[in-house]
C-alpha cells in the first residue's frame, strides 16, 4: 500500500486499507484524475461507484493497470446538495456505464453525459417515476429505417433482456440493449444478510455459470478483510476449480456457436464434452456448477488423490477430443463463412469502452488478471494469456479453443504441484470478524473476464457497502458495437460469441 | 471426411439409455435423510445454520422447496443428517417436499392431484416455454441440457419451444424479479388452455436465497395452480426429467 497525494495504490488482495486512507479530492481534480489515468492505454476502470451515507455521498473510483499489479483508488465527496456534476464519459467513454449507475442509484446528474439512462431499474433507484415500460430508446425518424424489438423473453432457454435494433433493410445501424429484468437486489442483500454462509450462497448465485468465479472473489474479499490466510494447497485447488469452470463454459459456448450456424457435429460433440467437464466438477463437490466448493478460509470438499486423478484423466480426454473437433470446426468453410470478419470490435473501440476478458484479448489487448494482478496460486504460476487480433466472431470462437487448451495445461501443471500429503485440515470459517472502517477490493479473472468485488465496513466491522462488478457490465457495449453494419441475421452468432451475463449485470 | 468419422467414433454413444435409473456421483446432493432421534438442541442448531430457513427448528424437517443443498447442516451434524444422491425429488405436492426426521421414503407424486387433462393431452408430446425471471442461469443451463445429446428429453416428445403460442406449459426459473413479473404474466397468458406450470429450482419455488428481497414480485404464483415442483440449486436435468415423466405417467 502506497499513498500519493491524489490516490491510494493497493495490490490485488492486499490486506485491507482503512477507509480514511483513500484520498478525498474535490470533484474537479477527481474527474481530471479519471480522465488522465484512462488516457493511458494500459489502464482501465475496474469499478466506480457511489457510497451513500447519512450526511454525504462519496464517489470511489478504482483504476487498474494491465502491466503491473497495482490498483489506484481515489474518491471525492460532492456535497449532499450537489446534484449536477460534469460527466467524464465524453472524454473517457468507459465510465459511461458507471456514471449511469450512479445517476440511477443516487440521483446525481452527470452533465454532458451522452447517454444518461437508467441501467437496470433497481428497486431502490433514486427516481421511481422512471419505469421499465418507459425506457427512452434511441430512435431515428426516417421512412427508410425500421425497428426490430426482441425480448425480454427470447426464443431459447436463456435469461431475459430486450434488444432494440434500428435497421435499414437487413442491415443493423444501431442496437440498444435494455437490461434490468433480472434485478434481484443482490448488493443490498449482501448488507441485509448478516450470516456469513448466506453471503456465500448469495455470491454463488450472482451468475450461476460463474459460481466459482464470484464465490472466490467474495472469499478473497472476506479473507483479506479478516486477516485469514489459506494454505498453498487450497489456493491451487481454487485455481483448478476456476479453470474447470472456464473450460466447461468455453466448450459449451463453442457448442452454441456451432448450433447457431447449423454445424451439428460441432454442437453435439461439444455438448457431450462439456458434460464430461461439469460431471467431473460434480464428482468433486456434488454440484455441476461448483456451488458449495468455494468458502472463506477453507473447503468442505478438499481435493484428494482419487479426484485429482479423475480431473487429470478428464483433462487428457478433453484436450484430445476438443482439440480434434476444434480443428474440424475452424476448418469447415460453411462455419468460417459465418464467423470470419463478422461482428468486429476494433482495438480502439475496445480500449475506449474498457472491455475486459476474452472480448479484450481478441482485440489485441493484453488484459488478464491472472497475469497482471495475480491471485491465489497464480501468484506463483505464471499464465501466458492468449491474444488474438481480429476482434471478430472467429477470434472470439478460436480464443475459446486456445484458452481451453491453455486452461487444461494449467490444470495438469497445478495437479503436479499439488500434493495430498501437504494438505492441512482447513474448514470453512463463518465466524470471522471483519476489520472496522476498512476497504478492500478483490479482482480475479473469471471465464468471462475480470470480476471485481469491493467492500467497506463500518466502525463495528459490519459490511456497510458491497459492490459487485461482473465483466458483462463493461462488455455489453462491445456487443452493441459489434453488430453495427452487420446483417441482423448475424446477431445470434455475435451474441453467442460474447455470451454475456444478464443477472451478473442486473444484480 | 475421415476427420469427421474419427470424431464420431470417439464421440460414440452419448445418450443415457435409462433416465430413470442413471447412476450419479456419490457426492451429488439429493434427498436428505434425517435421523429419527435428532435431539431438540440439534434441530435448533441445524435450523440456525441453514441459510434459507429450510429447516424447521421445532420439527427438524427440511423443506426441499427452500433448500439450496449447501449441505452445511449435514456437515454440522454428520451423524444425524445425510444428503443421499437420490435425484428423484420432484413432486406436484408441495408438502411432500418436506422431509421429516425418520423419513426415508422416496418422494412421490400425488397421483390424485395430477389433473386428468395433463395426462390425456400431453403424454405423447409436451411442448414447454421457459421463462427465466431472475434466474441465475444455472437452472436455465440445466433445463437446456435436458434436451442435449446426453439426456435427450426429446425422445419422449418433450421439448422447449420458442413461442408460448406453441407451448403447453411454462417452466419458471428464478425468484421472479419485479422487473420480469409482467413479461412472465404476458408469456403465460399467450399459452393456450389447458396449460401447466412447472417451477424449477429453489429460487422459483420459494425465492431461495433471495426470499424477502424487495426487488421481487412473486404474486403470479399465488394466482395460479402449480403442476410440478422441481427442487435443486440448480435443478439437475435428471430431477427435471423424472419429475415430468412422473407427472405425465410415463413409466419407462
Amino acid at each position: 500500500m502506497k499513498s500519493h497525494p491524489g490516490y491510494l495504490i493497493i495490490n490485488n488482495n492486499s490486506p485491507s486499507s482503512g477507509i480514511e486512507d483513500i484520498p478525498v479530492l474535490d470533484y474537479l481534480s477527481f474527474r481530471e484524475k479519471i480522465i488522465s489515468a484512462l488516457n493511458e492505454e494500459n489502464k482501465h476502470c475496474v469499478s466506480y461507484y457511489c457510497v451513500p451515507s447519512v450526511d454525504s455521498l462519496r464517489l470511489v473510483c478504482c483504476i487498474a493497470d494491465d502491466s503491473d499489479n497495482s490498483i489506484e483508488i481515489f474518491s471525492c465527496q460532492p456535497g449532499r446538495d450537489t446534484k449536477v456534476i460534469e460527466s467524464a464519459a465524453l472524454l473517457s467513454p468507459q465510465v459511461h456505464i458507471f456514471e449511469r449507475e450512479i445517476h440511477e442509484n443516487a440521483g446525481i446528474v452527470f452533465e454532458s453525459h451522452p447517454w444518461l439512462k437508467p441501467v437496470r431499474f433497481s428497486y431502490n433507484r433514486a427516481d421511481t417515476s422512471k419505469t421499465m415500460d418507459g425506457y427512452p430508446f434511441y430512435s431515428i425518424h426516417s421512412e427508410e429505417l425500421h425497428e426490430v424489438g426482441v425480448g425480454p423473453v427470447h426464443a431459447g432457454v436463456i435469461e431475459p433482456g430486450h434488444f432494440r435494433f434500428i435497421c435499414n433493410g437487413e442491415k443493423v445501424h444501431h442496437l440498444e440493449i435494455q437490461l434490468g429484468y433480472q434485478h434481484r437486489g443482490v448488493e443490498e442483500l449482501f448488507l441485509s444478510k448478516q450470516d456469513a454462509l448466506q453471503r456465500c450462497i448469495l455470491s454463488e448465485s450472482i451468475a450461476g455459470e460463474t459460481s466459482v468465479g464470484h464465490s472466490l472473489a467474495h472469499s478473497q474479499l472476506i479473507e483479506s478483510l479478516s486477516g485469514m490466510e489459506v494454505s498453498e494447497e487450497l489456493q491451487i485447488e481454487r485455481c483448478i476449480a476456476l479453470e474447470l469452470e472456464r473450460v466447461a463454459v468455453h466448450i459449451g459456448d463453442t457448442a452454441a456457436l456451432c448450433g447457431d450456424v447449423a454445424y451439428q457435429l460441432g454442437q453435439v460433440v461439444c455438448e457431450a464434452l462439456r458434460t464430461i467437464v461439469i460431471n467431473t466438477t460434480q464428482l468433486w463437490c456434488g454440484n455441476r456448477f461448483g456451488k458449495g466448493l468455494i468458502r472463506p478460509g477453507g473447503s468442505n470438499y478438499p481435493l484428494n488423490n482419487e479426484i485429482a486423478e479423475a480431473i487429470s484423466d478428464m483433462a487428457d480426454i478433453i484436450a484430445e477430443r476438443f482439440g480434434e473437433i476444434a480443428d474440424c470446426i475452424y476448418s469447415t468453410p460453411s462455419v468460417l463463412a459465418r464467423f470470419d470478419e463478422i461482428g468486429i470490435v476494433t482495438k480502439k473501440q475496445a480500449h475506449s469502452i474498457g472491455t475486459v476478458g476474452p472480448s479484450a484479448r481478441t482485440c489485441g489487448i493484453v488484459r488478464d488478471i491472472r497475469r497482471s494482478h495475480p491471485f491465489q496460486y497464480f501468484r506463483n504460476y505464471s499464465v501466458e494469456p492468449v491474444i488474438l487480433e481480429s476482434g471478430d466472431v472467429l477470434a472470439r470462437g478460436m480464443l475459446r479453443s486456445l484458452e481451453v487448451q491453455e486452461s487444461l495445461k494449467i490444470i495438469r501443471d497445478l495437479l503436479k504441484i499439488w500434493t495430498e500429503g501437504k494438505r492441512k485440515e482447513e474448514k470453512p470459517v463463518y465466524n470471522y470478524r471483519l476489520k472496522p472502517d476498512s476497504f478492500s477490493l478483490a479482482l480475479l479473472e473469471g471465464w468471462r473476464g475480470e470480476i471485481c468485488h469491493s467492500v467497506m465496513t463500518d466502525k463495528d466491522g459490519k459490511i456497510s457497502h458491497y459492490k459487485v462488478k461482473d465483466p458483462s457490465f463493461h462488455n455489453w457495449m462491445a456487443l452493441a458495437l459489434a453488430v453495427r453494419n452487420q446483417e441482423i441475421s448475424d446477431f445470434p452468432v455475435c451474441n453467442k460469441s460474447f455470451n454475456l451475463s444478464y443477472c451478473g449485470h442486473d444484480l | 471426411m475421415l476427420k469427421e468419422l474419427k470424431i464420431l467414433k470417439h464421440h460414440g454413444k452419448q445418450y443415457i439409455s435409462d433416465l430413470r435409473r442413471q447412476k450419479i456421483s456419490p457426492l451429488f446432493r439429493g434427498r436428505p435423510v434425517i435421523s429419527g432421534n435428532i435431539s431438540e438442541e440439534e434441530r435448533r442448531s441445524a435450523a440456525s445454520v441453514c441459510p434459507v430457513r429450510a429447516i424447521d427448528k421445532s420439527s427438524g424437517s427440511i423443506d426441499l422447496g427452500r433448500c439450496v443443498f449447501c449441505k452445511e447442516c449435514a456437515f454440522l451434524l454428520p451423524e444425524k443428517i445425510e444428503f443421499t444422491n437420490d435425484y428423484h425429488i420432484a413432486s406436484n405436492d408441495r408438502n411432500s417436499l418436506i422431509i421429516k426426521p425418520g423419513d426415508n421414503n422416496l418422494i412421490k407424486l400425488d397421483e390424485k392431484k395430477v389433473r386428468p387433462e395433463v395426462r390425456d393431452l400431453f403424454k405423447g408430446a409436451l411442448k414447454l416455454r421457459q421463462v427465466s425471471a431472475g434466474g441465475d442461469n444455472s437452472c436455465e443451463m440445466e433445463l437446456a441440457a435436458s434436451g442435449n445429446v446426453n439426456f435427450d428429453l426429446g425422445r419422449y416428445g418433450i421439448e422447449f419451444v420458442a413461442s408460448p403460442r406453441h407451448a403447453d406449459g411454462i417452466v419458471i426459473t428464478g425468484p421472479i424479479s419485479e422487473n420480469m413479473s409482467r413479461a412472465l404474466e404476458i408469456t403465460y397468458d399467450a399459452i393456450p388452455e389447458p396449460k401447466i406450470i412447472i417451477l424449477a429450482g429453489a429460487d422459483s419455488i420459494s425465492g431461495g436465497i433471495f426470499e424477502g428481497s424487495p426487488a421481487l414480485d412473486r404474486s403470479f404464483l399465488g394466482m395460479h395452480h402449480i403442476d410440478l415442483y422441481v427442487p435443486g440449486n440448480p435443478a439437475h436435468p435428471l430431477t427435471f426429467i423424472n419429475g415430468i415423466l412422473d407427472m405425465l405417467g410415463i413409466k419407462k
